[in-house]
């Protein structure tokens, strides 16, 4: 009866020994085959590689203000993407331009953007009436000086394009 | 990292786990007493990282709010915002377009698969084996490389908005999609030969940190902690939100309530997720994305209160608004909170090593403790 | 033919041939002295590199790659900055053992290398006891780590150093075993003999089951005793107790580090030689051109490939298999392994006995 006992044991030991071994084996064939696979390295190579990075259209980088060939632009100082965002990144400040029929037009002086605050929620974007912001692609942002970080989008000398409302 | 406070007189010891931890996290402070080896008391310290959502968004509009609550639980960002939207949704009595309702439920099941897998290496990695990390961010990659195809952001992407999504899909989304579940698939196995079937693993994690039905029901733990004792707390079954009433899906329950039943069920609740996706990708709806709404939303005096299910369990978003363009109070029930009170509860009396494997088997994000 | 003892037999005629005896012995000592401590940092740093690279491409990333072509000179950068490290000494740490503990380490390193057989009479020392000597002079090692865990005056280095006293002295009953199975076949406890009697096929080979047993156990055991994972609860990097080299900064941590390495060396060494033949050629039995041009490659390189491979074992294991606990840990030993070792051991010597070998 003991002796029965004792070889149920020793038949529960052995196949625990065996099940182990196995498992570990599994376990080793997979890490094996990734070190003798070296194609399924996915390391991009960073600074080497900035010529070949793509990043997708959307991507959120920075505002910028869509300027065309003659330096125009179609933002009209509307102030929707200041209302529109939730801390304060954008500043819009107006002046007022005279029109040649002789009439006083409001007009966007100066486009301020704190790239510091801004958190790329993308709502400016959307807000904007006439599509004159996007998100452009750039990512590297980091700067020695904090004042570059306040940014002024509207370029110099650029004026409203014809027939935007 | 660790440093020891003081004796008490009946020779226990006090140490200090975090609040920097080497494994991901995030800023946990546990205060444990131990005596010898063994652990007598739990008692987590948190705040490190609070950074007053809730009373920000007293001051934000009903559009402008959802962004900060990204924040929350990063890894179930999408999740998030999908609570927040229904919420203002449910106020406002918007009618959301079918198209936009389809897009939301994919790209929740895609966020539910990228948190459970950052949870599955780290979760290796706090065992000692760092090799499944990096094969789970690889995966991770592809998720989050579909989601900056089309909505612009990889961790946190604002992209549910009260009435739909913001922008439509990218035309290469069906695509990607159908490509990552291919690739998704043949890495399952996988996961089972270096992770699951290994021996190792099971010893650490059988029989450690069980919690009884009883108990998970009384701490209020949900999501896959809870499910793993046995209770059936699935919201997307009880209270179906979105479309979640016309796919098919299993819950997945466990009876034993250790660590090995919790890691079971997130791994089976990635292979629904993709189960859900793959019915739901090739019948997406023509129509709009966005339902219209006016410029500024006001909400009508009253409570609002919306359940969603993240990848940790049960998100409650409860708005109190006063007719204004802003919440009065915004609340937010998180789900790690209530999961991290049950960790004492879990691992009295066990070995220091087993707290490791009790604390990953949880999946606590901080931030969203913290809010 | 390339043959390292050629170099040893041309330095020593010179030597003798132009200073007195005494002297040429002396000169001799101290070259031997300096080749093993080159030996070390070479080891060391290629060692450490090999690590990270093959860590690197199991994980599915590249490894340092950016110093120097392929990144080679990492590991002598990581040295540079060690260097440059204030070694701090606790307060309140007994100094004295404090600063002893990574040299008696080193040192033990040291001796163990006496009778290796690098390559075909290329040994330093050839003792006739050679492989009671190895398992004798390796269990010195655990008073460098109480030492190093008892001086730091930290609560949890000293528990730290107290499990990985208990798990090395617990493994070493199962390494001694599987090593003294091997000897059975033999008969004889010298290196030297050891090697000479697998002229006709490596004794993996020859004594089949038995002998692939004791490989498996010894591999598991030496991975044991050097602390390395799956089982380096003692110094594990994400779990609590930091392990006994948590005060150590500097150059001292640097000796630990470097120590650790060289014992991984050593045993994969030891157990190359044992099992796989050491510096012999793959022969097989009687088939003499088969063997003929074996012998054509130098029985350096038949040394350093196989005691590579080993290595390469080794850090295989690091990175596929989690930690065990402390507890599960010394389970597996005394429950597991040494029982298999001993009933392998009876084993062996009823297939020596019978002649049931090649």
């Amino acid at each position: 009866m003991a002796f029965l006992i004792f070889i149920m044991f020793l038949k529960d030991y052995i196949k625990d020994v065996f099940e182990a071994v196995r498992s570990m084996l599994k376990g080793m064939r997979m890490t094996g085959y990734y070190f003798t696979h070296r194609k399924e390295i996915i390391t991009e190579q960073y600074p080497d590689n900035r010529e070949t990075l793509n990043l997708a259209e959307r991507f959120r980088g920075e505002v910028v203000l869509i300027h065309d060939e003659k330096n125009e632009h179609a933002c009209t100082g509307c102030s929707a993407c200041e209302i529109a965002c939730p801390n304060g990144t954008i500043k819009i400040i107006n002046k007022f331009d005279i029109t040649p029929e002789g009439k006083k037009k409001k007009a966007i002086d100066t486009f301020v953007y704190h790239l510091e605050l801004c958190t790329m929620c993308n709502l400016c974007i959307v807000a904007c009436p006439t599509d004159a912001i996007k998100m452009a692609q750039n990512f590297e942002h980091s700067v020695f000086d904090r004042s570059k970080l306040t940014k002024k989008l509207n370029n110099e000398g650029s004026k409203l394009r014809e027939g935007i409302e | 990292m660790i440093e020891e406070i003081g004796r008490t007189t009946e020779g226990d010891l006090i140490i200090n786990v975090g609040p920097q931890h080497p494994a991901t996290h995030g800023v946990l402070h546990l205060v444990i007493t131990l005596n010898g080896e063994t652990i007598k008391k739990v008692e987590p310290h948190l705040g490190y990282i609070h950074r007053s959502i809730e009373k920000m968004c007293e001051s934000l509009s009903y559009r402008q709010f959802i962004y900060v609550t990204s924040r929350m639980d990063y890894l179930s960002s999408h999740i998030n915002n999908h609570g927040c939207a229904l919420c203002v949704e449910k106020g406002l009595q918007i009618e959301v377009p079918q198209r936009a309702q389809y897009i939301r439920v994919i790209m929740d099941e895609l966020t539910r698969i990228a948190s459970h897998e950052l949870w599955w290496g780290a979760m290796a990695m706090d065992l000692g084996a760092f090799t499944p990390f990096f094969h789970a961010f690889r995966e991770r990659e592809t998720i989050t490389d579909i989601m900056e195809k089309t909505c612009g952001a990889r961790l946190t992407m604002n992209y549910i908005v009260p009435g739909g999504v913001m922008a439509e899909l990218h035309p290469d989304f069906q695509k990607d999609v159908k490509h990552f579940i291919q690739l998704y698939k043949s890495k399952f196995e996988e996961y089972n030969e270096l992770v699951t079937g290994n021996v190792i693993f099971q010893n650490r994690m059988k029989s450690v940190g069980v919690i009884s039905k009883e108990d998970a029901i009384s701490y209020g733990c949900s999501g896959p902690v809870a499910r793993a004792s046995g209770v059936i707390c699935d919201i997307r079954k009880l209270y179906p939100y979105d479309i979640y009433n016309k796919v098919e899906f299993e819950e997945i329950t466990e009876k034993e309530g250790d660590s090995f039943a919790r890691y079971v069920v997130r791994l089976k609740e990635m292979q629904q997720s993709i189960r859900i996706i793959e019915q739901l990708l090739d019948i997406i709806p023509e129509g709009d994305f966005q339902a219209k709404t006016k410029a500024v939303l006001k909400l009508p005096k009253g409570e609002f209160y919306q359940r969603v299910e993240t990848a940790r369990g049960e998100l409650g978003v409860y708005i109190v608004s006063e007719g204004g363009t802003t919440p009065y109070r915004i609340k937010f029930r998180s789900p790690g909170f209530s999961n991290l009170s049950a960790l004492e509860h879990m691992v009295k009396g066990l070995k220091i090593g087993d707290l490791v494997a009790a604390m990953g088997s949880l999946d606590l994000v901080i931030p969203d403790i913290d809010r | 033919m390339f043959s390292l003892e050629n170099i040893t037999l041309i330095i020593h005629e010179w030597l003798n041939s132009h200073f007195n005896p005494t002297l040429a012995l002396l000169s001799e000592f101290i070259l031997v002295g300096l080749a093993s401590i080159t030996l070390f940092a070479v080891l060391g740093l290629s060692l450490v590199f090999m690590e990270r690279k093959v860590a690197a491409v199991m994980q599915i990333r590249l490894g340092p790659n950016r110093v120097g072509p392929k990144g080679i000179f990492q590991t002598t950068a990581d040295t540079l900055k060690l260097l440059m490290k204030e070694g701090l000494v606790p307060d309140g740490a007994d100094k004295f053992l404090f600063t002893l503990a990574p040299f008696v380490v080193m040192i033990v390193a040291m001796l163990i290398l006496a009778p290796i057989a690098f390559a075909k009479n290329f040994q330093i020392w050839d003792i006739n006891i050679g492989v009671l000597y190895l398992s004798a002079v390796s269990s010195l090692s655990v008073i460098g780590i109480l030492m190093a865990g008892w001086a730091s005056n930290n609560k949890y280095s000293l528990l730290g150093a107290m499990r990985s006293g208990a798990q090395i002295v617990s493994y070493e009953l199962s390494a001694g075993l599987s090593v003294l199975s091997i000897v059975v076949m033999t008969g004889s406890l010298s290196i030297k003999d050891i090697i000479l009697s697998q002229e006709n096929g490596w004794w993996i080979f020859k004594a089949h089951i038995p002998a692939l047993i004791s490989f498996v156990i010894f591999i598991i055991a030496v991975t044991a005793e050097t602390n390395r994972a799956p089982f380096d609860m003692a110094e594990a990097e994400s779990e609590l107790t930091a392990g006994f080299h948590t005060e150590y900064s500097g150059m001292r941590f640097a000796l630990f580090f470097l120590a650790e390495y060289i014992n991984i060396f050593i045993v994969c060494a030891i157990g190359a030689t044992l099992f796989f033949g050491g510096w012999m050629p793959l022969h097989i039995g009687q088939w003499q051109g088969f063997n003929h041009v074996m012998d054509y490659i130098p029985s350096s390189i038949w040394f350093l490939g196989k005691t590579i491979g080993l290595i390469f074992l080794i850090m295989w294991f690091r990175w596929t298999f989690p930690r065990l606990r402390i507890d599960q840990l010394l389970n597996l030993e005394w429950k597991y392994l040494l029982p298999i070792s001993m009933f392998n051991l009876l084993l062996m010597t009823l297939v020596a006995i019978m002649g049931w070998h090649f």
